[in-house]
């Protein structure tokens, strides 16, 4: 990049330069010589930081996985799957902030995915035109809002409400159910690994619906009407026609709320419990999430083992959250190409 | 019942549900809004702006945490907006072939979802372990981090949707490309790009978890990026978690703060963009 030290000079000079040099070799190529530095030099000045990215991603891996070896090497890949988390002894595992990362994101997903078909069937198919915009972005809202405000809102608001009256009544109806009956058992506390699931919900429903109502809205038109002309109603026309034509873009949606959802922190650490017990199946119970693990103990880490262990927590929740966006990018991509070749 | 019947009410119960599910996202929205004017409001007064933070049982303001905010907000900016715009431009204008664009654009678009504690901790391993401290500058950094992929990807939309017959007419009258670039496209774009980068503000602004590693928080007065530096989301954090009424009273009015301000950035954003579209 030698190039950038001698950009000012050239620019300022290249017009006479042009001309004395035009004045001894008449020609095109004096012209096109200055030409291809200014682009040249621009070429590779915009090419440069669209390598840092790359730098970016690869300098995030390798620092946390050099940071991380030493609990690395001493636990060994049983820190997956260990329960005991004792920093006064020194002795860590994963198993419970990843099991509660888990299945903090799979209620969510569980919550947020048909509300975000609803939301995006409504915004497609049935919204009056001069509700769309605003409706479609009051949703995209609820996703600006920062997540601090999720969290405090969800610890002091939401949570003493949802424990005094919604876990109860999940308590007396699916309680009793044999089997899942037990994941909806023990003291309605609040706050606890169903209400961070429950936020983590209305965290992501936005990114879900805002993908769900796009890939709706490239489905040819040519075939919903045609489907609406053979009678089907409407609900026919979204289930067996856009649905189909644009499964793979819903599914990378629903990729991409997952991957946000993992990834959440400030919220799921105010009303997850923080606690790195946990010896029931019971949802009600508080629990751990990777994020809120680090976010509790990093700064108070008092030994290098057990920030090296928190940091393999981060490397191990940038390998999963990496893992499920690379997929959701990829099905969405397939169903752009795909749209491509129809029209 | 007969068929007809049976898909009618299928029908209009599935509809029925989708509007219900409608509400049902309205329903956080208005719900969390009102909470935080209502809890917010009680916060505010003068002091709010012209004090610092206080001790436990003291009176005090958020005057440090706002500054510090600002600061680093703006600096972030400041650094990753003009990075951002150039690998944007590589992007749209020369990236559109070979694997090189397809590879950035991938990987950025990964960056822009990826957990923002993840960058916080990787700006902690390397800045703040060399450092040998939390500092405001490792926090600029981490912030700056995450308004690149967002002003990446704007960028490289808003470039797009230049027609290309602007580019033809500029290269016909013997125009370089790098000044068909600057001089052309990119000032075609230029409102959607400062949406982009009002987009970038507004995801920052609230950002708490990469700050908790970097520039941590401090209880007093401090502009020197090479110390702790208070900032609102992470005081927010620590108040809103503390059983003190009156820290939890500034904390729902930061929350009220930070609330209003993105919530007026991203409408400002849509408001622009959409002049942007009509013209």
């Amino acid at each position: 990049m030698d190039a950038t030290a001698v950009s000012p000079a050239f620019s300022v000079t290249s017009d006479s330069a042009d001309k004395t040099r035009k004045q001894q070799t008449p020609g095109p190529n004096a012209a096109g010589k200055s030409n291809r530095f200014g682009d040249t030099l621009f070429f590779n000045l915009t090419r440069a930081f669209a390598v840092l990215t790359l730098v970016t991603l690869a300098g995030i891996i390798i620092s946390l996985f050099v940071s991380a070896w030493p609990s690395i090497e001493k636990f060994g890949l049983s820190y997956l799957w260990t329960a005991e988390w004792n920093p006064p002894m020194d002795r860590f595992g994963a198993l419970i902030p990843i099991y509660g990362t888990i299945v903090t994101s799979l209620i969510a997903l569980i919550i947020a995915v048909p509300v975000s078909f609803g939301i995006a069937l409504f915004l497609t198919e049935l919204s009056p035109l001069w509700l769309r915009r605003p409706l479609g972005t009051a949703i995209e809202l609820l996703a600006a809002i920062p997540s601090i405000v999720y969290g405090m809102w969800g610890l002091l608001v939401f949570a003493p409400l949802f424990g005094e009256y919604v876990q109860p009544f999940l308590a007396a109806t699916l309680g009793k159910i044999p089997v899942i009956g037990n994941l909806f058992s023990g003291p309605s506390l609040g706050i606890g690994i169903l209400c961070a699931g429950v936020i983590l919900a209305i965290m992501i429903i936005p990114f879900i619906a805002a993908v769900m109502r796009d890939v709706f809205e490239v489905t040819p038109s040519l075939l919903k009407e045609s489907a609406f002309g053979l009678g089907a109603t409407t609900w026919e026309v979204v289930w067996g026609v856009v649905l189909p034509y644009t499964k793979v873009g819903v599914v990378g949606g629903i990729m991409l709320g997952l991957g946000r959802a993992l990834g959440e922190t400030m919220a799921v650490t105010f009303v997850i419990g923080n606690t790195n017990f946990l010896n029931n199946a019971s949802l009600f119970s508080p629990g751990n999430s990777i994020t809120s693990a680090l976010a509790n103990e990093f700064q108070e880490a008092s030994t290098g083992l057990h920030s090296a262990a928190l940091i393999e927590l981060g490397l191990i929740l940038f390998l999963i959250t990496f893992i499920v966006l690379s997929a959701s990018k990829l099905l969405l991509v397939k169903l752009s190409r795909h749209e491509g070749a129809k029209t | 019942m007969n068929l007809r019947a049976r898909r009618k009410l299928i029908n209009s119960t599935a509809l029925m549900l989708s509007m219900t599910a409608m509400a049902f996202g309205l329903f956080w929205l208005l719900w969390i809004l009102f909470e935080v004017l209502r809890l917010g409001v009680g916060g505010l007064s003068p002091d709010l702006f012209t004090k610092m933070t206080p001790p436990p049982g003291g009176d005090g303001g958020l005057l440090n945490a706002i500054a510090g905010s600002l600061v680093m907000v703006g600096l972030a900016t400041f650094v990753g907006t003009p990075i951002g715009i150039l690998a944007g431009i590589y992007l749209a204008e020369y990236g559109q072939r070979g694997w090189l664009g397809a590879v950035t654009r991938f990987i950025n678009d990964i960056l822009l979802s990826a957990p923002s504690i993840v960058i916080g901790l990787f700006v902690y391993a390397i800045l703040v372990i060399q450092m040998k401290g939390f500092s405001g500058i490792a926090g600029v950094v981490a912030l700056a981090l995450l308004v690149i992929p967002v002003v990446v990807r704007t960028t490289e939309n808003m470039l797009l949707l230049v027609p290309n017959s602007l580019r033809e007419a500029a290269f016909a009258l013997g125009a370089q490309k790098w000044k068909v670039i600057c001089l052309v496209t990119a000032r075609a774009a230029r409102a959607g790009i400062v949406t982009g980068v009002l987009l970038a503000v507004a995801r920052i602004a609230g950002e708490t978890a990469p700050l908790l590693f970097t520039a941590l928080s401090n209880q007093f007065w401090t502009i020197n990026l090479l110390e702790p530096m208070a900032n609102l989301p992470v005081t927010i954090f620590k108040f809103a978690m503390s059983p003190f009424v009156d820290w939890q009273r500034l904390a729902w009015a930061g929350v009220f703060l930070i609330t209003m301000g993105v919530l007026a950035l991203n409408i400002i954003a849509r408001v622009l963009f959409k002049e942007e579209i009509k013209r």
